[in-house]
């Protein structure tokens, strides 16, 4: 039975990310339920948010990725109200939220450390801000029953949180969060305490929950692959400011600037200057006595001026002869890591740049005959690159 | 880390408990000596005991000593309590590590200081000594432990609990009560005993700042002392010994249990 409701919860999350229907962002006519504008956060001299502006729809489930340090927790305590702007503000339904404490906001938090009273058994953890609400105690006493159902911990229900495994506690506090019936909910590092396998059971089932629940999610994460996972859209962070905002595959396939490419998976980066333009296809001198490359973008650049192709490993093929491919470069194998699914090689281009290119292994033998110090050549499409003006 | 058993270790330990604890040991033993001298063994009675419920003078000091002792460890741990929020939440302000050291510095003060320092200054502002000064003394000294104690343990407290609770709907003040003071209850009723047993077994600062009137057990027992030791003394302190054991291994109890919930 249990099986079955866990299943069929993570089936459903998987469509709905990838409902191409679920733009919200797109249309013109969606309000948003949070519109941060221009938002600028000082400690001091140091500017942890700078001047950013970020709408977030109902039923999304957003990520702030970035690196430690970016800015991506000091912004989630500004949407709790933990911190408040230097400057700007942050609207919540065309609510300004300036002034309004923790207490007063719509708004949840799942702490990192999950923050659960040790005095408190699961139950009352729950129960907690239902409590503070003022809800009669038998309202009361649904609902938690509701959430530990939602989190599959009823048995648990009179435990103390020192008598639980780190995986429930995670529940725990998620189901504490959701208790109130939050239009928003944020979850800093949700998952950074669980272990890799844990953790990606959790990822789905924490998309299971969101559609259910029908709240709006917003997870600061250092974790790329989980922010791919879950969300519907990522806002990567550099320095206090958003590099990029979109959807997964546009943040893989169609990175903003090098560092997003760089920062979401592996990529190649191969720096050049603009020699033509054809429709969207930009060409780029990358070394003399070589072949341009080519590569898609919709930017406009000048011609001369310098340019960045990014692409990445696994859509480079590996050649024994010169291939047909437009973007073919002679090169020396200078390693090769084998990793069971996939083989990475890592061929030293004339100019002594290193490029990684990625096999996937079909066979069950991962030999294709290429071997440390061979001359080989790596190609790929002119669709399988984009070029970057940053 | 080698545990095993050995003849060196076992001998080391003996003596030092031995040094530690043989004088205690014969003082308690010697409160139910039947003999009038102390030092002759003349068979088993509790009638020093007895004896002692019928002194006035022993029972007005237990009294007083009793009353000092209260007001001193619940006014001490109120005030070392904020002193220790203070110390570990308010970040970093102006003075702060002129502050702490100012807080921890009567730890290290001698006694004989702190007393005559505090009675010159009963003096200078005219206060009359009695038992209102003896608590004023033991509450000056008494609650740099408590704040040792307090804060210590607001050191590992996770800030973001109280965020949780605020977040959920708690005020700020709902926040303190409901979840942080469970949290460091134990911290809290520790420095109470702490202090407790500190003031009740103080002489040095009672007997610069008590007056007339005003006498407290262990200044009581030492007047006694210089005119020789009786079996009654004998039988007091070990009343005394047990009430301060009996503090300090609650106290330490406490702070074990603490930890256990610490390890979230």
């Amino acid at each position: 039975m249990r099986l079955s409701r866990r299943a069929s919860l993570s089936r459903c999350s998987v469509v709905m990310v990838n409902d191409p229907n679920f733009r919200p962002w797109d249309d013109p006519n969606t309000k948003p339920l949070i519109d941060i504008q221009n938002v600028t956060k000082k400690f001091g001299d140091f500017t942890a948010i700078d001047d950013l502006s970020l709408k977030i729809y109902p039923k999304e489930f957003f990520a702030i990725l970035g690196p430690s340090g970016c800015g991506k927790t000091t912004l989630m305590r500004m949407l709790g109200g933990f911190d408040a702007p230097t400057k700007g503000s942050i609207l919540l339904e065309g609510q300004d939220l300036t002034g309004t404490s923790p207490a007063q906001r719509p708004v949840n938090m799942m702490f990192q450390s999950y923050a659960l009273f040790p005095h408190l058994s699961v139950g009352e953890n729950i129960a907690f801000g239902l409590k503070r609400e003022k809800m009669p105690k038998a309202d009361i006493k649904i609902r938690v029953q509701e959430m530990l159902e939602l989190v599959q911990l009823s048995e648990l229900e009179k435990r103390k949180p020192h008598q639980l495994s780190g995986g429930q506690r995670q529940r725990v506090a998620l189901a504490r969060a959701l208790a109130k019936r939050p239009k928003l909910l944020l979850l800093d590092e949700p998952l950074g305490a669980l272990d890799k396998k844990l953790r990606e059971a959790t990822q789905f089932e924490l998309m299971g929950i969101q559609e259910q629940l029908g709240c709006t999610f917003v997870i600061v994460t250092h974790d790329q692959e989980e922010a791919m996972t879950v969300s519907s859209r990522i806002a990567v962070m550099d320095q206090g400011e958003i590099a990029q905002v979109a959807p997964p595959e546009t943040i893989y396939e169609a990175p903003a600037s090098r560092y997003v490419a760089d920062f979401i998976g592996d990529v190649n980066i191969i720096e050049g200057r603009v020699s033509t333009t054809k429709e969207n296809a930009v060409f780029l001198d990358w070394h003399e006595n070589e072949v341009s490359l080519s590569a898609l973008s919709d930017q406009s650049f000048t011609i001369g001026s310098t340019a960045w192709l990014s692409v990445r490993p696994e859509k480079i093929q590996i050649y024994k002869e010169p291939p047909q491919t437009n973007n073919a470069i002679a090169g020396k194998v200078l390693d090769i890591a084998y990793l069971g699914n996939v083989s990475t090689y890592h061929v030293e281009l004339s100019n002594g740049q290193v490029i990684k290119a990625q096999e996937t292994n079909a066979g069950r033998s991962a030999n294709r005959g290429i071997d440390w110090e061979q001359s080989v050549w790596v190609g790929w499409s002119t669709d399988a690159g984009i070029v970057l003006s940053q | 880390m080698n545990t095993r058993f050995s003849w060196f270790n076992a001998t080391s330990v003996a003596l030092g408990f031995a040094f530690l604890y043989i004088p205690i040991l014969l003082l308690v033993i010697f409160s139910f000596n039947e003999s009038k001298l102390v030092t002759v063994w003349g068979g088993f009675s509790t009638k020093w005991y007895s004896a002692l419920l019928q002194n006035e003078a022993f029972l007005d000091a237990a009294w007083v000593t009793l009353r000092v002792a209260l007001i001193t460890a619940t006014v001490a741990t109120v005030l070392g309590t904020m002193a220790a929020l203070v110390l570990v939440r308010s970040g970093r302000f102006k003075g702060r590590t002129l502050f702490t050291g100012m807080v921890y510095a009567p730890l290290v003060m001698p006694e004989v200081i702190t007393g005559l320092s505090l009675l010159l200054l009963f003096i200078a502002i005219g206060m009359d000594r009695g038992i209102v000064t003896i608590t004023l003394a033991h509450i000056t000294f008494a609650m740099c432990f408590a704040t040792v104690v307090i804060s210590s343990r607001l050191v590992t407290f996770d800030r973001s609990l109280e965020e949780a609770a605020e977040d959920l709907g708690a005020s700020p003040l709902d926040a303190f009560f409901s979840v942080t003071l469970p949290i460091i209850a134990p911290a809290i009723v520790a420095a109470w005993l702490l202090t407790f047993t500190l003031s009740l077994d103080d002489l040095v600062i009672a007997s610069f700042t008590s007056g007339p009137g005003a006498t407290t057990l262990p200044m009581k027992i030492y007047s006694s002392v210089r005119l020789g030791v009786t079996p009654e003394i004998n039988a007091l302190s070990t009343i005394l010994i047990s009430v301060v054991a009996l503090g300090v291994i609650i106290a330490s109890l406490l702070g074990k249990r603490a930890d256990i919930n610490r390890e979230i």
